[in-house]
């Protein structure tokens, strides 16, 4: 028997910064950055949020859909590239947090945007060998772009956690493949608080090279082409990359809207991938297919495809709150709070 | 804070692990190791429970002068907060403003950073409260696809 999605969680920060008001305060054209980025808002953390407490959010609304003892849970996987610490992992407060410790393994992962797909495919694996019964994944970021960076109008925060099983499946992951080079379009040395990166370096070579490759080799492997799936979800670092590679390998805007949240919330990273599937899962009916596609700045894609089991149909989804009432649950800041939330300033003291 | 004295409450931190007694059924948060109502009777019998998270706030403040650490989330709500099982607990309620806090208000539990030793130290993670929203309608408004 093949491993799948037993439950699935997410979380996102309460609080927005407008495109338009980041640009303000770099004197740039916030309605001509809101349209070449195809990004309206953000989402920020609150100053008492991390990506520890995010995890936690999303792993207990993972939990809350499902009846299985958090002691069943073998491993606690967290990718992201923003843990609270450099050294102590992130896995072992959110398997505290969700009463699985002590018999179990836990690690975090990083690789920039797709940590938390990798984190997946692990799962997946000591699934399918009897190693664990379950396995939870996280994907959660509080991602920072330098101030004036072009990457703060998007860099944002949230997560979305799955538990990976055999037994009460809701959605089957038929098949993931990866697909992984040295492409140095994105990075950030120890010591330093913020990323940097290649700018244009990061298109072509980068996202769009790993995901249109890792793409055409899942759909070539399984046997499909893109009209046979009812939902894609890519990689959406801003609004305007997933429309483009979705048009390049043939799949259409239907295909793509619902798991598109970065018009809204910014990329949240290593949540970026899990938080669109979860939007699909969300509205997603027994048989339906889904190809999700991540991508990771270093670089590398993992790709999944997906089939919605009639299990969905007895899934308490309305347990834990919906991807769009996270979106739609809001509340605007400006920079100088945005700047306070984020530790942007500094006190003398 | 020391360090052990943190790490021996995480249980009850993060998890809002209390005691019940099983002689009279009243639950107690944080642990106690002899229910003050059954006393010798009772020891022995008060058992480890988790509880549900979600209560109603009970009583509140708003501080406007903060202590360390919280410079910058004045001002802030403290509130006791009457768990559904029983129990009262004094926590912070975040993700909401003040004006919006009132006595009686459904609140439910969350984990949230609640300090740190500095930069360089432990961060310490605990439970605040934010409000129970029954529809996502209760926040600024929905955004308008553009």
């Amino acid at each position: 028997m093949s491993a799948g999605i037993v439950s699935y969680g997410a979380y996102i920060p309460r609080y927005r910064i407008d495109v338009g008001e980041i640009a303000r305060v770099w004197g740039a054209d916030g309605e001509a950055r809101s349209k070449s980025l195809a990004v309206y808002s953000k989402s920020v953390p609150g100053p008492d949020e991390d990506t520890a407490t995010i995890a936690i959010e999303a792993a207990r609304n993972a939990l809350r859909r499902v009846n299985i003892d958090p002691k069943d849970i073998g491993a606690v996987f967290v990718g992201s590239e923003s843990h609270p610490y450099v050294v102590k992992p992130t896995a072992s407060i959110v398997a505290e947090a969700i009463g699985a410790t002590p018999y179990l393994t836990a690690a975090d992962y990083e690789f920039a945007c797709k940590a938390g797909t990798t984190a997946i495919q692990t799962c997946m694996a000591m699934v399918k060998s009897g190693m664990i019964k379950y396995g939870l994944a996280i994907g959660a970021d509080t991602s920072q772009g330098a101030p004036g960076d072009p990457l703060e109008y998007t860099a944002s925060a949230g997560g979305a956690a799955y538990i990976i099983g055999k037994e009460g499946v809701i959605a089957r992951i038929n098949h993931t493949v990866s697909y992984t080079t040295d492409t140095p379009d994105f990075w950030r040395r120890e010591g330093q608080k913020y990323p940097s990166h290649g700018g244009r370096f990061t298109g072509e070579p980068a996202y769009f090279k790993h995901i249109i490759n890792c793409t055409k080799h899942l759909m070539e492997s399984v046997g499909t082409k893109p009209s046979d799936y009812n939902y894609a979800v890519f990689h959406q670092p801003n609004g305007k990359f997933p429309m483009r590679v979705a048009k390049i390998l043939g799949f259409t805007k239907e295909q793509i809207t619902t798991g598109l949240l970065t018009p809204y919330i910014g990329n949240t990273y290593s949540g970026a991938v899990p938080l669109g599937l979860a939007a699909v899962l969300d509205v997603a009916k027994p048989g339906d297919r889904i190809i999700a596609v991540s991508f990771g700045s270093g670089a590398g894609s993992d790709a999944f495809d997906i089939t919605v089991e009639d299990e969905i149909e007895n899934y308490p989804r309305h347990m834990g709150p919906s991807v769009m009432e996270l979106v739609e649950n809001y509340k605007m800041v400006d920079y100088a709070i945005y700047a306070k939330f984020r530790r942007k300033i500094h006190l003398g003291v | 804070m020391a360090i052990p004295r943190f790490w021996r409450h995480i249980g009850s931190r993060y998890n809002l692990v209390g005691t019940k007694c099983k002689v009279c059924g009243k639950v107690y948060f944080p642990p106690r190791d002899v229910c003050p109502v059954c006393h010798r009777k009772s020891l022995g019998s008060m058992e480890r429970v988790k509880l549900s998270g979600s209560g109603k706030i009970y009583s509140y403040t708003v501080i406007h002068t903060p202590q360390k650490d919280f410079e910058m989330q004045t001002p802030y709500v403290m509130a006791i907060v009457e768990l559904d099982e029983g129990p009262r607990v004094t926590a912070q309620i975040v993700d909401c403003d003040p004006s919006e806090v009132h006595i009686g208000m459904r609140v439910r539990a969350v984990l949230r950073r609640i300090g740190e030793d500095g930069e360089g130290g432990i961060i310490y993670y605990g439970y605040k409260f934010v409000p129970e929203r029954t529809s996502a309608k209760g926040a600024q408004g929905h955004l308008s696809v553009k």
